[in-house]
């Protein structure tokens, strides 16, 4: 692991989760490779990373669900191995697919989830009251779960998870197939749990937005193995460059490359397409000033120029040297076209 | 427990919201008792017979109106006059025509001759149960015009006497116990097979494996929802079916407990066996490519349909594990027979042995992860 500066709880009776070079092998194929990382009291984890990176299989060996091949995991005090039902009872767990039951009503799958956490009655129904207020299903709670829309079914799985008042909450990927809106309703729910009822959250995600705003630290995995681990702001201050600079160019030739390595500041340089590049650097506005000059010199035509700060998707691709996930890039600046010049 | 029982409820609270499932364990059986009753119980109504006759003679107007008073009574077949033996062999054997019945030059004479007559019947023997029917009503039409007009006063041959034990039973009657096990398959096979195989599709499963819930837990809540769905479909198919085919015997209490007894052993046995062949299968495909063929190589060795002793002895092999034999046989000694709790113990024996033994063996099977 290439680490970052890691922020290690500071002993085992704030630790929530304790993962010590955990392996996990589907025959001869190495699915997590010895990760190592804990997770304090209170914390919101994010384990980051492209899909088939190892991140449900790391959650899922967290929350009991297949064994460990090598090393150890330790949840709420108890070894996942050794005491998988005391840790069972310590875990609210939310799956990455929606399989609450279209059929059954909603307060009917709270019930029947309550049930098999063995939550007494008077206290079942209070529960069931109070996260059907937490997550905003209360008048909701005689409808039929396949009449909710997908945010709501998303918020009624995270209402399951927490009817038995677990202290660490596992979500995998809990806004996948989300719309932007329900997405955003999801992490301000989340977070008003974290505060209201003291949870250890521990999630997975492949939306650097959501890892961003939702995680105190975040570890990103890649091909099974940790390759960086955390507070966001540390990350992002880990990889060269304070700005990134994207600029697409009309035409692409062979010299663009060079020519960007050569501005003053200039970390590193991108190709992402034909023309279009990621330039990292110490100046956003100075190698702004610089691209325009150097592009106005050549007659060449600038397409569009923006100028960033760091970001998650910055630090992925310095750790893993690859995109999280294919995204439209969106222009903040567009550049004016020179007088004279052909549309 | 109490996690089995929030299980059983899930599993109940679905059944009852799932309109498929029910009309699909309840309405298809119906639907076969009432089509195959129909179908393989009649008698043959109107076939068609040709007659060529030859001789012209009192005898052969004897046998002519014979033929008549079967039209006209029992209507087993009409008769259509052809004058060309060859014709009426074509029309056989092109199906215009479902037999024909050669009367012989001569044939009068011969019969007061005593000089051996004969008649001859041509049929298609492609259709056994067409040329059964009409075989036989010839030969009872032969047989009564050939004894005497006086009957001997001492009987010279052996006469046989024939008992019959139970009242007449129809085809509807006859099948009501296959349909009825039949039912409680179907229904474990959709509630307990595909539902239980596209609820680990769906993740469902994963739901379950995160609480504190057991194994065994977890496989007897499953299995005794399964089997309550199979004694649901079970008992509505005994009563609709009984009062379909006019049984009365579900009126009396002794024999209500009998077939309740039967439908529960039914139900274990099928759930038990459907639970092993599913245990550690994820593919939602498996289990809809496996019943078609599963369905055939169990309900046909039962001796629902023909009797086992017919059935080569590979096929007796299987039909003494099938617990669909059981079943039927069991149903069959209580509907139609009246046979009490004594006719139906080694049948309830096999049915719980063989659902408890299948739910211990497909136990640890189970995997409690992923």
């Amino acid at each position: 692991m290439s680490a970052v500066a890691i922020r290690a709880a500071s002993a085992d009776s704030d630790t929530s989760i304790k993962v010590e070079n955990v392996v996990k092998r589907y025959g001869t194929f190495e699915a997590v490779k010895g990760v190592s990382f804990s997770v304090a009291n209170g914390e919101i984890f994010g384990l980051l990373g492209p899909n088939g990176a190892g991140k449900s299989t790391l959650i899922r060996m967290m929350t009991t669900l297949i064994p460990i091949t090598g090393g150890k995991a330790i949840v709420a005090g108890h070894d996942v191995e050794k005491d998988p039902d005391a840790v069972r009872r310590m875990i609210g767990v939310i799956p990455q697919a929606l399989t609450s039951d279209p059929d059954l009503t909603v307060e009917e799958n709270l019930s029947i989830y309550a049930k098999l956490y063995s939550v007494p009655r008077a206290e079942r129904i209070k529960n069931i009251d109070d996260v059907l207020e937490a997550v905003d299903l209360t008048k909701w709670r005689g409808a039929q779960t396949k009449t909710l829309s997908g945010g709501m079914r998303r918020r009624l799985e995270i209402a399951r998870g927490l009817v038995h008042n677990p202290k660490i909450f596992f979500l995998d990927e809990p806004t996948t197939g989300l719309d932007p809106v329900s997405r955003v309703a999801v992490w301000e729910m989340l977070d008003n749990l974290r505060k209201t009822r003291h949870l250890t959250m521990l999630l997975t995600t492949h939306y650097m937005e959501e890892a961003d705003k939702l995680c105190d630290r975040i570890a990103i995995v890649d091909h099974g193995n940790l390759v960086a681990l955390g507070t966001p702001i540390e990350l992002k201050n880990s990889v060269p460059g304070a700005n990134v600079v994207e600029v697409h160019f009309d035409r692409e030739t062979e010299s663009w490359h060079k020519r960007l390595e050569g501005l003053e500041g200039v970390t590193s340089v991108q190709a992402e397409s034909a023309g279009f590049y990621r330039v990292l650097t110490s100046s956003g506005s100075k190698t702004t000033m610089q691209l325009v000059e150097l592009a106005a010199s050549l007659g060449e035509t600038l397409t569009s120029l923006s100028v960033q700060n760091t970001t998650l998707d910055d630090v992925f691709i310095h750790y893993t040297g690859r995109q999280l996930r294919d995204e439209t890039v969106k222009p903040v600046f567009m550049m004016p076209p020179r007088p004279g010049a052909q549309p | 427990m109490n996690r089995m029982f929030a299980i059983i409820e899930r599993e109940m609270r679905k059944f009852f919201r799932s309109p498929t499932l029910m009309i699909m364990s309840l309405m298809m059986p119906i639907m076969q008792l009432v089509i195959m009753g129909n179908a393989f119980g009649g008698k043959i109504v109107g076939a068609k017979v040709a007659v060529v006759d030859y001789d012209h003679g009192p005898e052969s107007v004897r046998l002519r109106e014979a033929f008549d008073s079967i039209a006209a009574n029992i209507k087993t077949f009409k008769t259509i006059n052809y004058d060309d033996e060859v014709q009426a062999r074509e029309d056989v054997r092109t199906g215009r025509i479902d037999a024909a019945v050669i009367i012989p030059a001569q044939y009068s004479r011969r019969v007061y001759a005593q000089d051996a007559p004969e008649l001859g019947l041509v049929v298609d023997n492609s259709d056994q149960f067409m040329s059964g029917s009409l075989e036989a009503e010839m030969q009872s039409l032969v047989t009564a015009l050939t004894s005497p007009v006086i009957q001997p006063r001492l009987a010279n041959s052996i006469a046989l006497e024939i008992v019959e034990l139970y009242p007449y039973v129809n085809y509807m009657k006859f099948l009501l116990p296959l349909t009825i096990a039949l039912a409680m398959y179907i229904s474990v096979m959709i509630g307990g097979g595909m539902l239980y195989i596209d609820d680990k599709a769906r993740g469902v499963h994963e739901g379950y494996l995160v609480t504190p819930i057991t194994k065994i837990e977890l496989v007897f809540g499953m299995n005794i929802a399964g089997a309550m769905k199979a004694v649901l479909a079970g008992i509505c198919i005994t009563v609709i079916g009984s009062l379909m085919a006019g049984l009365g015997v579900i009126f009396h209490p002794e024999a209500l407990l009998e077939l309740f007894c039967l439908i529960v052993a039914g139900s274990i046995a099928f759930n038990g066996m459907m639970f092993l062949m599913m245990v550690r299968v994820n593919d939602p495909l498996v289990p809809r490519a496996m019943f078609g063929v599963l369905n055939t190589l169990l309900l046909y060795p039962s001796g629902g349909m023909y009797p086992v002793a017919a059935f080569p002895p590979w096929l007796q092999a299987i039909s003494v594990i099938d617990p669909f034999t059981y079943c039927v046989h069991g149903f069959k000694a209580v509907l139609l027979k009246d046979g009490g709790f004594v006719a139906i113990q080694y049948d309830l024996l096999f049915l719980f042995s063989f659902g408890i033994g299948t739910l211990l063996i497909a136990t640890p099977l189970f995997k409690r992860t992923l």
